[in-house]
């Protein structure tokens, strides 16, 4: 009974170290983790924790082999290990909200592994909160220029042939505070306002002609049932294209804060276009220009303009490991993130070690898809000197992930700027701590 | 089996082009044939009205005003208006408050470094601020003012801004031929707007 609470005791200590740290991978403080584990696996036979910390020792037989699990309850939806509380979104804590009715929280995507997002884990904007919506009562409908206004229930929207496909999501202000000095400190935070899933739904094409729109509609409004009623005009080239008519994600039925139970789903497009919580599409001849696409999601271009309905997002990519506060130690770095493009798949990733000096291609992960994340990795060897690592896209179409620099010469970097597709670099210095360099 | 197979595909195309054939034009409920997806058609939409749809139907084309209801409102009684439902997050006369910053100024600083964003110096129409105060506040309680609180709040938010005068009257007419400042401060996307190329050695460092 001692031993058992003294291992209980040092189970507790090790998982609040856990949810203290950003990343198991890489750890903050690795020293102390290691001695740490070193005095678990011997007192408390919980060797494999780190093998490598391990190394001299003989291993224990784990706790675990040593008795029954827990029994399974009768019914049950499966959540992640206890060990895993820390990884879980975060609410803005860089631009500080004063409410949080409109508001957003990031994607932990250094914690991702692969290219799906867990449905808890899919970053959140939302302009007036999350709505409750039952599903028997929630109506869609399609109106204005079309033959016949036709309006469909849940059950009537299932019934369709579905589609599943994957693609990345991704906030057209992804990267807002971090153009042009550091202002965030992980990767969570410069570039979680991003996910990737399988979404499952009717291709909006087919609805649209069942209600036979008129040839003379250019533009349809898609607005949701939600605090805001958020509405964007979008293109019918778009509409008929590749979007989609949502309401299911990574396998199940969305969740509240995606737009449970239907939302627009437009691939490659900053997200705010894709309406969560859809009540109806209306077709026009011309866009609303609407607050949400005036005075908010406009880019400022030179000369005191603004630049609107700039709906694909470019190419991009970003390094997640060894990125943000993690320390990595001299030797063997495995450097791996994520490139997507909103125009296509992606062609190509390079990473520089030197400041970008030089570039060498990384190895894409399989599978590379259209409108999706894509892993990339390339290893390197650490010689324990000041670097500054970072990658840069190429996407199907031939175009090249430009730094801040290139774009600010087409641009006005001013304020809280969307649309930031930029080279994004991180700086180790000699003790192995990763930050922030962008500037 | 050969020559048979190459019949009996040949039978099929041509009963796939009489059902496509006969696939009902315009919606109906249920399905038909089709040449799609296995020769079955799905049109499981309801018809419905736009008489039916119309307290759905509050977007406004904001260049034209087209789908600004009937009814006004004047700044004086847009004041008590705000006073009532904005003032607690906007703060007294618009200028900021405990939630959101002001809603007055700005016009003229996009020309600065430091651009102020507020519906008189963003919004390029001004029945964007009538269509969004209709759609989305209060934020505690959208859509619960009456057309003619949003006319007179809009009004009132428009003459703080020194667009409209304190003894305006707020119609349809009033928003949609009121000249914004930002009316012409909009281009379209014109992206790709860089060419950076694909340097591997000897590069411009970051």
């Amino acid at each position: 009974m001692k031993t058992s609470s003294k291992s209980a005791a040092l189970v507790h200590q090790a998982r609040a170290e856990l949810t203290a740290s950003d990343s198991i991978t890489h750890p903050q403080k690795p020293g102390r983790r290691r001695l740490m584990a070193q005095s678990l696996a011997v007192a408390a036979g919980l060797g494999g924790l780190t093998a490598r910390s391990a190394q001299g020792a003989e291993l224990a037989v784990p706790k675990s082999n040593l008795e029954a699990g827990r029994p399974l309850p009768e019914n049950e939806y499966g959540m992640p290990a206890k060990f895993e509380a820390h990884v879980k979104r975060h609410r803005t804590n860089v631009f500080v909200n004063r409410q949080n009715f409109s508001d957003w929280s990031f994607t932990p995507i250094h914690q991702q592994h692969g290219i799906v997002t867990p449905n808890g884990l899919i970053y959140e904007r939302h302009h007036n909160g999350v709505p409750e919506i039952d599903p028997e009562q929630h109506r869609f409908a399609i109106h204005g220029m079309v033959k016949q206004p036709l309006v469909f229930t849940m059950s009537d929207l299932m019934r369709y042939r579905s589609e599943s496909r994957f693609y990345f999501l991704e906030c057209s202000g992804n990267g807002l505070t971090d153009w042009l000095k550091p202002a965030s400190k992980t990767v969570q935070q410069t570039h979680g306002m991003l996910s990737c899933t399988q979404w499952t739904g009717v291709p909006l094409s087919v609805l649209l002609d069942e209600a036979g729109v008129s040839p003379q509609a250019t533009w349809g409004l898609a607005e949701g049932a939600d605090g805001a009623a958020h509405a964007r005009s979008i293109p019918i080239k778009k509409l008929m294209d590749d979007a989609l008519l949502v309401y299911a994600a990574g396998g199940e039925m969305l969740r509240p804060e995606n737009g449970y139970p239907l939302r627009l789903f437009i691939p490659g497009w900053e997200g705010n276009v894709s309406i969560k919580w859809l009540r109806r599409l209306k077709m026009g001849d011309q866009p609303w220009h609407l607050r949400s696409e005036t005075a908010r999601y406009t880019d400022p271009m030179p000369e005191g303009k603004w630049r609107q309905f700039s709906f694909e997002m470019e190419a991009k990519s970003v390094i997640t490991a060894p990125s943000g506060t993690m320390v990595v130690r001299p030797g063997p770095v495995e450097i791996v993130g994520f490139a997507w493009s909103g125009v296509g798949k992606i062609r190509a990733v390079d990473v520089t070690v030197d400041g970008g000096r030089t570039w060498r291609q990384a190895t894409l992960e399989e599978p590379v898809l259209d409108k999706c994340l894509t892993r990339f990795r390339l290893s390197w060897n650490w010689d324990g000197t000041p670097a500054k690592i970072a990658s840069r896209a190429v996407d199907s179409t031939g175009y090249v992930q430009p730094t801040v620099e290139d774009i600010r010469k087409a641009r006005a970097i001013t304020g809280f700027v969307q649309h930031h597709n930029g080279i994004f670099p991180w700086a180790i210095n000699a003790s192995g701590e990763v930050s922030n360099a962008i500037a | 089996m050969q020559s048979l197979n190459v019949q009996l595909l040949g039978l099929g195309t041509i009963a796939l082009a009489i059902l496509t054939g006969c696939a009902g034009s315009g919606p109906t409920s249920g399905t038909t044939a089709s040449a799609h997806g296995g020769g079955v058609r799905h049109a499981h939409g309801q018809p419905i009205s736009e008489a039916d749809l119309a307290r759905w139907n509050i977007d406004v084309i904001t260049k034209t005003g087209a789908g600004l209801p009937a009814g006004a409102g004047t700044v004086s009684q847009g004041k008590e208006v705000y006073a009532a439902k904005c003032a607690v997050c906007h703060g007294d006369n618009a200028a900021g408050g405990p939630m959101f910053g002001s809603m007055v100024g700005g016009i003229g600083s996009f020309q600065t470094n430091t651009r102020v964003l507020t519906p008189g110096s963003m919004y390029p129409y001004a029945p964007i601020l009538f269509d969004y105060v209709r759609r989305a506040m209060p934020l505690t309680q959208p859509q619960s003012l009456t057309n003619d609180e949003v006319y007179a709040v809009s009004g009132y938010i428009l003459h703080l801004n020194g667009l409209l005068p304190a003894t305006a009257t707020v119609n349809a007419q009033t928003l949609a031929s009121l000249r914004m400042p930002n009316r012409d401060g909009f281009i379209v996307d014109d992206r790709p707007d860089t060419k950076a190329q694909r340097c591997m050695s000897n590069c411009r460092p970051l």
